[in-house]
């Protein structure tokens, strides 16, 4: 299917209410969809036959300080049965002390296992029901997220130590 | 003349100090252990071309508890410095470190939060080979060093006593 088509498809599936905007960019289009129905719409491309998105390439995550809404996760999604690729995008914000939450993909693709765990610590995005929270790459201990873009490079003492104290 | 002659010269007379030491940079058997690139030039100079077999160091241990000398080749990041404290730990004495390559002996182009900046942070450094990566002929002249070093040292009148950060764990 053309990526026009794939388009056409969810929004005549799901409406302007859940699919919130598109771009076309060089000839790849990339959506975003309403935060709370990620799972849904992502079921739909994995489970429709015309579509069948049965591989997640990656979740990535983008901060996009100073705007609001501040966090964007990505979701490149391909079929290998049709030999057709995707983007969806979903922003995401904070509220106050509560960290950005968006609904974990892994009951669908088990690829975003660890996808999501990189994301989560690297950007503090909060990933509701995923099966194994921890970290992923950075030591236990830390509090912070490297890749926010108000993080400083060379961290500090007290947030990124040497060793665990 | 003395008991050299007396015997036709087959004994060496020495002193035990020095015969300790050179026991010890002899026989000096390197860690199995790499962190990043620069493994990859410490590989090359075990293998035939450069040859480290030549100073009695072709044995590289995979246990720590074999070992003598720690060659840190490469980038230490915060998440493996535990690791690397504990393998150094169980390392018995007398025992050496080498810096090898730039990420090791300051950090290198990793001047951030996720690397170390320099393993000295950490551990008793006794020969800093600089270079990204140092070339293999760089390596075996730190070797070179370190065994200088080692016949300098007073091995049983003042044997080093190191004392380090345990890791937590």
């Amino acid at each position: 299917m053309k990526q026009e088509e794939i388009k056409d498809k969810l929004l005549s599936k799901f409406g302007s209410d859940m699919i919130l905007a598109s771009v076309d960019f060089r000839g790849q289009i990339s959506v975003t969809v309403l935060r709370e129905k990620i799972l849904e719409i992502c079921r739909y491309l994995k489970e429709d036959p015309d579509l069948a998105f049965n591989f997640l390439s990656f979740v990535a995550g983008v901060d996009w300080y100073p705007k609001t809404p501040r966090f964007e996760v990505v979701y490149q999604i391909q079929s290998l049965k049709h030999n057709h690729r995707f983007r969806v995008k979903a922003m995401l914000e904070e509220s106050g002390d509560n960290l950005a939450s968006i609904d974990s993909v892994v009951p669908l693709w088990p690829t975003a296992n660890w996808h999501e765990r990189e994301t989560a610590e690297m950007f503090g995005i909060t990933f509701n029901n995923h099966p194994d929270p921890r970290k992923l790459l950075l030591p236990d201990g830390w509090t912070v997220h490297p890749l926010r873009k108000d993080f400083s490079l060379y961290g500090t003492k007290e947030d990124t130590p040497d060793l665990p104290a | 003349m003395g008991i050299k002659g007396h015997l036709n010269d087959t004994v060496h007379v020495t002193n035990l100090e020095w015969f300790v030491n050179w026991a010890r940079k002899s026989s000096m058997w390197p860690l199995g252990f790499g962190l990043a690139c620069c493994a990859l030039e410490m590989i090359a100079a075990f293998v035939s071309r450069y040859d480290l077999a030549r100073f009695g160091m072709e044995v590289a241990r995979p246990s720590p508890r074999h070992a003598d000398l720690m060659i840190v080749s490469g980038t230490a990041s915060k998440k493996m410095l535990p690791a690397v404290l504990r393998i150094y730990e169980q390392m018995a004495e007398p025992r050496w470190v080498i810096a090898m390559g730039a990420c090791a002996c300051t950090g290198g182009i990793y001047k951030n939060y996720a690397v170390v900046q320099g393993i000295d942070r950490h551990l008793p450094v006794d020969v800093y080979v600089p270079g990204c990566p140092p070339r293999p002929e760089a390596l075996l002249d730190g070797i070179l060093q370190l065994h200088a070093k080692v016949m300098k040292e007073q091995s049983l009148h003042n044997p080093r006593v190191m004392e380090i950060k345990v890791a937590a764990r």
